[in-house]
């Protein structure tokens, strides 16, 4: 072997001077690692309803004719692709939320924790009451 | 980089935001972005959704709900930022920029909702 004949060059050993380069691209890599990122991304998404929402009650408060324009807005064809988009993400948000609450929230009864199933089950079971009861408020046709 | 004493508050909202969002922004935005507009379910009329946002407690619900959703954009996106991108240089901007946005975004809701006729 030739190498073993070069003079040998020692460098002190500093461990935290080690930093191995981690490319812009490192979520795209793995399963896991996307699906942290697109979990994050979802927070983009839910800015985005805000500001639909405040467009909502801008046209509402400007009158009928203004209300209709934004009705016909929410129509486009590209506002309605995005909005296909955003409640993939904000319903990404709202699953991956409640299938953490187990560990945010770690609850006891009669000193057993209450298994996670349930916890996870009762933000559905809650999730599906919220959902009825807004549908009630604004399903008036 | 923010101070470390402010971070349990914008964590808290973070947090707050998190679930107000995860419990009913997917109805609110299956009803008013698709099901409304392609004509699956029969759209609210003016006179009606005007009446329901008259009331106060609609009002503050529809403030409490930009509000806490804006600042959990913020905090999360911001996060996303920086680990994602690698751009540490810029964190300060990102901050600005971040909580920035949702104080402006609160306040513009706190103006609509207070002058709403």
């Amino acid at each position: 072997m030739t190498e073993t004949r070069q003079p040998a060059r020692y460098t002190e050993y500093h461990p935290r001077w080690y930093r191995s380069r981690v490319s812009t691209w490192w979520w795209l890599a793995r399963w896991p690692y996307l699906k942290f990122i697109l979990r994050e991304i979802s927070s983009v998404f839910v800015a985005w309803f805000v500001l639909v929402l405040l467009l909502q009650i801008r046209a509402l408060s400007r009158g009928s004719e203004a209300y209709a324009a934004f009705e016909r807005w929410l129509q486009n064809p590209l506002i309605v692709l995005l909005n296909l988009i955003t409640l993939f993400f904000v319903v990404l948000h709202a699953v991956t939320w409640f299938n953490v609450a187990p560990r945010a929230m770690a609850v006891r009864f009669r000193g057993k924790r209450v298994p996670d199933l349930w916890i996870v089950g009762a933000n559905y079971a809650a999730w599906a009451a919220v959902s009825l009861v807004l549908a009630w408020f604004l399903v008036r046709s | 980089m923010a101070k470390q004493s402010n971070e349990p508050v914008l964590w808290a909202l973070f947090s707050a935001g998190g679930v107000f969002a995860a419990f009913v922004i997917p109805v609110h935005l299956f009803l008013l972005g698709l099901a409304f507009p392609l004509g699956w379910i029969p759209a609210p009329g003016y006179e009606y959704l005007h009446a329901l946002v008259r009331l106060p407690l609609a009002r503050l619900y529809v403030f409490a709900l930009c509000f806490l959703a804006l600042f959990h954009w913020a905090h999360r996106f911001r996060y996303t930022l920086y680990d994602g991108l690698q751009i540490k240089h810029l964190n300060e901007l990102i901050f600005s920029c971040c909580y920035g946005g949702a104080i402006l975004g609160t306040v513009w809701a706190g103006y609509l909702l207070w002058n709403f006729r």
